[in-house]
């Protein structure tokens, strides 16, 4: 049984199809890459998946169970977590807190534990914390812990994008170009990073990315769009080689 | 700092402070009148960090909070008329009173209205607001004892200082304990992303919801020690513009400030009354006063006079428990 099953997904925003017979089933421990040109409807089937956008038509199962009609945050609760093409972290709070919101599903007290400070309150808090500060360490940021999100620099705020998607402990983690704005080094940082996160937490990644030197270094299948449909998908190289992603991607004039 | 010279330095400077207040009114420095002042000041605490919760932590525009105020005040006085025979027990039923019909009804008006957004959410809690206040204006065809606009009076006055202090005191602890959880946590995600933090398992309906009703309940508890603070209840009391005071307190003293609301509900208080002393006959003048205070403000420091600091004896050291795990194991 594949980790995700989206069958026959679309959406309609009043008379626009944004995306059409949208098929895709992805194994645990793949990394596969959604491509295509801009306006092609990757964002919005990343929207479909994590529950923003109620499909018109369609089913996402995972892990066997279906999702559709569910909310953003109970589907994050059943094991996909994501991370924005801008990114969203909660910049006017510290580093450590932004992860420790990751952690609030599971972290174990109520509220009556925090108001009136609990030894269960205590135990769990410290155990989340705990937890909040290994994942900084991962991801190279536990210096950083105490000071504001938006103080980081670019690639630090990704990164820890990525840490806070990791403290909802994903089975499916959706990255949203998560090299947009890198330069090349950066990019093959970012390359690292996924794999090495991937690796360690045992993960199944999806990703959205124009940038080709990342696609093509990490991932093992690629799915191209072009106006809402799936033009193309199979192993990088074949897809690259594809006239009709050549065509989408450069123009019919550039292919003949 | 550890964990337990913080608890000790916060308990010391509590008794100072309390020390130091009983002393001002033992010495007649603080006679009668600026007792009540005091206790009034304590009320907008209280009342203050309940919106600072709704506001100030969760983001949610509320331009209605005297209502819930209001609600807590009436229903507490009411319930204190009525029980007056069982002496302070009956005061202490009225403030749990207090609370709880506050709370219920943000509850109730928090299901509906709190999936607006920002000003739109404004506008409904202002509805609500002139709602409250055209009910308790005309409260009295309904039940004579709430009085209508003549005011409602009867209600067995507790001045000591002690009871306003108390309340203040446990308020404060037991916001920040909400405030510095994983549930005051989640108030603050909704704050700076609602997406971002849906999308990290946060329920946003749940976590404002949550938010609004703890605020709502503390707007009700202001409200039942004020009803023991005046004699005479008047409508006028919570009426929008005293929600204005309430949002001016939390927006002058910085938006997710727990420090800030505080010093500034007690300054904003008495800046009303030594107004009042000052401007004499042109006391009417004194809105122009307040609004100039504002703007100064908002141009000088756009988050508020305490945006962004909080008490040091307030924040939670954070500290690993076990030793860091192996990187890459």
């Amino acid at each position: 049984m594949p980790l995700l099953e989206v069958k026959n997904l679309g959406i309609n925003f009043g008379g626009l199809r944004a995306v059409n017979k949208f098929d895709l089933d992805i194994e645990r421990g793949e990394i596969v890459a959604i491509i295509g040109p801009n306006g092609a409807g990757k964002t919005t089937v990343f929207n479909m998946l994590s529950g923003y956008y109620t499909p018109t038509d369609g089913t996402i199962t995972f892990k066997g169970k279906p999702l559709n009609g569910l909310q953003p945050f109970q589907i994050a609760q059943h094991g996909i977590a994501r991370t924005f093409q801008n990114i969203r972290l909660f910049p006017q709070i510290s580093v450590l807190d932004n992860v420790r919101i990751g952690l609030h599903p599971r972290a174990g007290y109520s509220l009556v534990d925090s108001i009136l400070r609990t030894p269960r309150f205590r135990a769990k808090e410290a155990e989340l914390t705990d937890r909040a500060l290994d994942l900084l360490a991962t991801f190279g940021l536990e210096d950083k812990a105490n000071i504001k999100a938006s103080s980081l620099p670019y690639g630090a705020q990704r990164r820890l994008e990525i840490a806070r998607a990791q403290a909802v402990q994903p089975d499916l983690l959706l990255l949203d170009e998560p090299a947009a704005g890198m330069n090349p080094s950066e990019v093959q940082q970012m390359v690292e990073l996924v794999r090495f996160v991937k690796e360690k937490f045992n993960l199944t990644v999806l990703l959205i990315e124009h940038q080709m030197g990342l696609v093509m270094n990490l991932c093992e299948r690629l799915v191209v769009m072009d106006f809402g449909e799936i033009i193309a998908c199979g192993l990088p190289q074949e897809v690259r080689d594809n006239p009709k992603v050549l065509e989408a991607y450069l123009g019919r004039g550039a292919v003949t | 700092m550890d964990k337990n010279k913080q608890v000790i330095l916060a308990l010391v400077g509590v008794v100072v402070l309390y020390i130091i207040l009983k002393a001002l009114i033992m010495t007649g420095v603080l006679g009668p009148y600026w007792q009540i002042i005091l206790n009034y000041a304590l009320i907008y605490v209280i009342g203050g960090l309940g919106l600072s919760i709704i506001y100030g932590f969760t983001g949610q525009f509320s331009l209605g909070h005297a209502a819930f105020v209001g609600i807590g005040a009436y229903s507490a006085g009411l319930f204190a008329i009525t029980f007056s025979h069982y002496g302070a027990w009956g005061s202490l039923g009225s403030l749990v009173v207090g609370i709880v019909c506050a709370g219920v009804v943000g509850y109730l008006i928090g299901v509906p209205i709190l999936r607006l957004k920002s000003d739109y959410l404004g506008i409904a809690t202002l509805g609500f607001n002139f709602i409250v206040y055209d009910g308790l204006q005309n409260s009295d065809k309904l039940f004579p004892a709430m009085g209508g606009a003549q005011g409602m009076t009867g209600v067995p006055q507790f001045q000591t200082f002690e009871w306003y202090f108390v309340a203040a005191v446990l308020v404060v602890i037991l916001a920040r304990n909400f405030v510095f959880s994983t549930h005051g946590r989640a108030c603050t995600a909704i704050r700076e992303n609602e997406t971002a933090a849906n999308v990290v398992g946060v329920s946003p309906a749940r976590t404002k919801i949550m938010a609004f009703t703890i605020g709502c309940a503390l707007a009700g508890l202001a409200g039942a020690l004020y009803c023991h603070n005046y004699p005479y209840l008047n409508p006028d009391s919570f009426s929008f513009l005293e929600s204005i005071n309430y949002l001016i307190v939390v927006v002058l003293g910085g938006l997710g400030s727990l420090a800030g609301t505080v010093i500034t509900a007690v300054g904003w208080a008495f800046l009303l009354e030594l107004l009042r002393l000052v401007l004499g006959p042109f006391y009417a003048f004194r809105g122009v006063i307040y609004a100039l205070i504002l703007i100064v403000v908002i141009i000088v420091r756009s988050q508020g006079i305490f945006g962004g600091m909080e008490a040091p004896f307030l924040v939670p050291q954070i500290g690993r428990r076990k030793p860091r795990a192996i990187v890459g194991s």
